[in-house]
């Protein structure tokens, strides 16, 4: 199969205005006729959903949770870029471009990304318009901080708590089509099949959390707006929900998984304290804007960080990046306080941790100033870890907090496989390897917002779709599969919980494909999951080992065990 | 450290609850609330019991899935935190903890500390937003708002609606969650056009999902992790009688 990324032609600047014109329309009363059934409800998925119902079509829309106010989008603190340029230090639809594909190591594609600067700016007008209560001036105008990476002041905020508000926003507008009808919502249900019909998507199946019963969604046109995959490495910033398989299951039905590998790891997270933890916390990196990241120039040097001295301290980032200090961009930053870490200039308790230091800019603004700005992220602190920020430096360490990877989409977002669509961050396309920072938010927004409503109208338009029910056979087949597959994890009956099988393969995924890779580590890695996840599904077996010739390796076979009759527990002779 | 758990058990929506006691061994201080449930039901999973389910997912404070009443306190002892937020640090050694769902007609039991609160998703659809399309927005700096009406915007907008408000509440009112909406958008020029049908709306809704009405002991911003002020509840009431006779 040859990948067809359907890039318009023309010059960067007018090709989105030439596509837009030249992809068919749904006549405005024919919309109702289709229906769209959108999976997930983070920023892009409820802005996707609302957007679509706007438009007339009918809108099927699904999350994991009770309410799509809970999705993770709610957790990104920082903020939103645009290139308003209202702080006249110049910047630029052409700048956010040229950032973010250097941003990305030039490994994304340039017309995506050229196309999700334009639109930037109209979601900050669409978010004010809903009420989302960003930072502002004194004269009642919108501020702009700097933030992750970026020389110019673009980034938009709603105190430490930016996500909220834009999901919250989303989430009004989605609420207010669920309200009009046009949106049918159903929460508690987890995706676990996609249907394909005839080589086009045509809807999900679904698990209904509170009976258990699987339920069938039938659509035109499916959308999965699920997020990332971060969670296979256990120790994540990620929610707990966020589970990775909606996208998983489309990519078993034959949608391309692009680029696995970008993993983002985010550099100011609260460090790791011992093994009972469930997730990592992060920190907004807007911390870095005015916080100084050091190490003691001492390897291994334990003294409190008050008792050493200004010319003890290596300030690192700042030493090697003149130009961008504190805020280089994340991958470097978090490469960097591995190496220092990693050469035994860590601190804390685990060696694992650099510090973030505001004691400068307390001293220039005052700790008001700067309870102000940071106020719940040093409370956070607190509680986490029972240290006060204001009078000894915070401890960070990198922490996986983003996948860039994900589904492949072309231009219009649609997978390999026909009239699937994937948004946000569950697909690969505008960040290349390393997303810069206030640029999850933004491509949310857009694709949901701006981009979807308008390609999807296209395959839409151009597609015939045959009339399908719930009893057709491609659903049937699929109901008994995941039936089964239940059943059969559910018999198991293993020594282990899923979590602390989880745990393990986010170890194994840690150490050998984590912030730094090699080959050896990798094929380690290949071997060690298999083994894990036979342990997981083949708790008994019978060990038939097979000779190999003299000097080679003996090679084992398995004949996997079932119970009927004897339920295996743990032997007991009480 | 080790601790007496006395946890609400049901099974579903239409049977009949009891507590259960269980023991938790050997946990850290620094665990949050949900690791020590984490701890219990592995234990619980290795026995082959039916583990205890509550709701949670983000376990930063912010999506408000999770919400425990324990001993007596939405989201437990501290102020202003949630119940993922919560360290076993602020309970004594040997403490017996009673670990109960949110209690409110309105927020009927799903499964043992898991309850419904889509009556608050319903509040907001009944007209908790702007009325504004995808697309069809000016410029956002054309309306500047003061500095400090926008940070009041914020204050209330801060709610992570988990509903300790009304679990708190001896009425069961939502006022406190419904406030907070109403109040920023009353703040915002933007939320002026629709203000007057706003408000009614979702006192109608309200009323309707069985939420009881405010008598002013304002245990819910006591107990609101987020520390949302009353003052909103002023404002909404506010709002509400001027929609009725201007």
């Amino acid at each position: 199969m040859v990948l067809n990324s359907k890039i318009p032609e023309g010059p960067i600047q007018q090709k989105w205005d030439n596509h837009r014109f030249n992809i068919k329309l749904v006549n405005a009363a024919n919309k109702r006729k289709y229906t769209i059934v959108v999976v997930g409800t983070g920023l892009a998925g409820s802005s996707a959903a609302a957007s679509l119902a706007e438009l007339g079509y009918n809108v099927i829309s699904l999350c994991y949770h009770e309410s799509p106010r809970r999705a993770h989008s709610i957790a990104a603190q920082g903020g939103i870029n645009a290139p308003k340029n209202y702080k006249n230090d110049g910047d630029s639809i052409w700048r956010l471009f040229y950032d973010t594909v250097k941003g990305g190591d030039y490994r994304a594609r340039e017309a995506n990304v050229y196309r999700l600067a334009q639109v930037s700016g109209n979601i900050i007008d669409q978010c004010v318009a809903q009420g989302v209560p960003f930072g502002r001036e004194y004269g009642g105008l919108l501020d702009n901080r700097s933030f992750g990476g970026a020389q110019v002041s673009r980034t938009f905020y709603a105190r430490g708590q930016t996500g909220q508000q834009l999901l919250l926003g989303a989430y009004g507008a989605l609420s207010r089509q669920i309200n009009s009808g046009r949106v049918k919502f159903f929460g508690r249900r987890e995706m676990l099949d996609l249907i394909v019909i005839e080589g086009q998507a045509r809807g999900i199946l679904a698990r209904n959390m509170e009976t258990g019963a699987l339920e069938s969604y039938i659509g035109d046109a499916v959308v999965l707006a699920t997020g990332g995959y971060g969670n296979t490495f256990y120790l994540a910033t990620m929610a707990k929900y966020s589970n990775g398989t909606a996208i998983w299951k489309a990519h078993k039905k034959g949608a391309f998984f692009g680029n696995p590998c970008f993993t983002q790891i985010h550099p100011t997270c609260i460090p790791l304290s011992s093994d009972y933890q469930s997730k990592l916390t992060l920190m907004s990196e807007s911390l870095r804007n005015d916080g100084r990241i050091w190490v003691p120039k001492k390897a291994g040097d334990k003294r409190n960080p008050k008792d050493i001295p200004e010319e003890e301290r290596d300030y690192y980032l700042e030493r090697l990046y003149p130009s961008f200090g504190n805020l280089v961009p994340r991958d470097v930053a978090s490469r960097r306080a591995k190496e220092m870490c990693d050469k035994g200039f860590g601190v804390g308790s685990t060696g694992l941790a650099v510090y973030l230091d505001f004691a400068d800019t307390i001293k220039r603004n005052g700790k008001e100033w700067v309870e102000e700005k940071y106020g719940n992220l040093f409370d956070m602190y607190h509680e986490i870890t029972a240290e006060n920020a204001y009078e000894t430096p915070m401890r960070i360490y990198p922490a996986v907090h983003y996948t860039m990877g994900g589904l492949w989409v072309d231009y219009n977002l649609m997978t390999t496989i026909p009239g699937l669509y994937v948004i946000g961050e569950a697909n690969f396309s505008d960040h290349g390897a390393n997303r810069l920072g206030a640029s999850a938010l933004m491509q949310g927004l857009a694709d949901g917002y701006f981009v979807i409503p308008y390609t999807i109208g296209d395959y839409l338009a151009s597609t015939k779709f045959p009339q399908i029910k719930p009893d057709h056979p491609a659903f049937k087949e699929a109901e008994r599969n995941i039936q089964e597959l239940i059943k059969k994890l559910l018999s198991i009956k293993g020594k282990q919980t899923v979590d602390e099988i989880h745990k393990r393969l986010g170890k194994v995924m840690y150490d050998h494909c984590g912030m730094a890779r090699n080959e050896a580590g990798l094929k380690k890695a290949l071997q060690l999951i298999p083994q894990l996840r036979e342990e997981f599904e083949k708790f008994a077996y019978v060990a038939a080992w097979e000779y190999k010739g003299n000097g080679l390796n003996w090679e084992l076979h398995k004949e996997p065990l079932a119970f009927e009759y004897v339920k295996p527990s743990t032997r007991s002779y009480k | 450290m080790n601790f007496t758990l006395k946890i609400w058990r049901q099974h579903d929506r239409n049977s009949k609850g009891k507590f259960v006691e269980y023991k938790a061994s050997d946990i850290s201080p620094d665990m949050s609330f949900l690791e020590m449930l984490d701890a219990v039901n592995r234990d619980l999973a290795k026995k082959n019991e039916d583990i205890i389910a509550f709701d949670h997912d983000c376990r930063e404070g912010i999506c408000g899935s999770c919400g425990l009443y324990i001993s007596g306190r939405a989201h437990g002892p501290q102020r202003g935190v949630t119940t993922c937020e919560l360290r076993m640090r602020h309970f004594h050694d040997g403490e017996t903890i009673v670990v109960e769902p949110w209690r409110a007609k309105a927020f009927p039991v799903i499964k043992d500390l898991i309850v419904d609160r889509t009556a608050f998703d319903r509040v907001i659809q009944s007209g908790g937003y702007i009325s504004v399309d995808t697309g069809s927005t000016p410029e956002a700096s054309s309306i500047p708002i003061p500095k400090a009406n926008a940070e009041e915007a914020m204050d209330a907008a801060a709610c992570i609606g988990c509903g300790a408000c009304v679990a708190v509440c001896k009425n069961s009112s939502a006022m406190l969650f419904m406030s907070a909406k109403v109040s920023q958008l009353a703040l915002l020029p933007q939320g002026h056009a629709e203000r007057k049908i706003r408000v009614q709306r979702m006192v109608h809704q309200m009323d309707k999902e069985g939420f009881g009405h405010c008598s002013n002991t304002y245990a819910c911003e006591q107990e609101c992790p987020k520390k949302i002020s009353v003052a909103h509840i002023t404002r909404m009431n506010r709002e509400f009688i001027r929609a009725a006779f201007w």
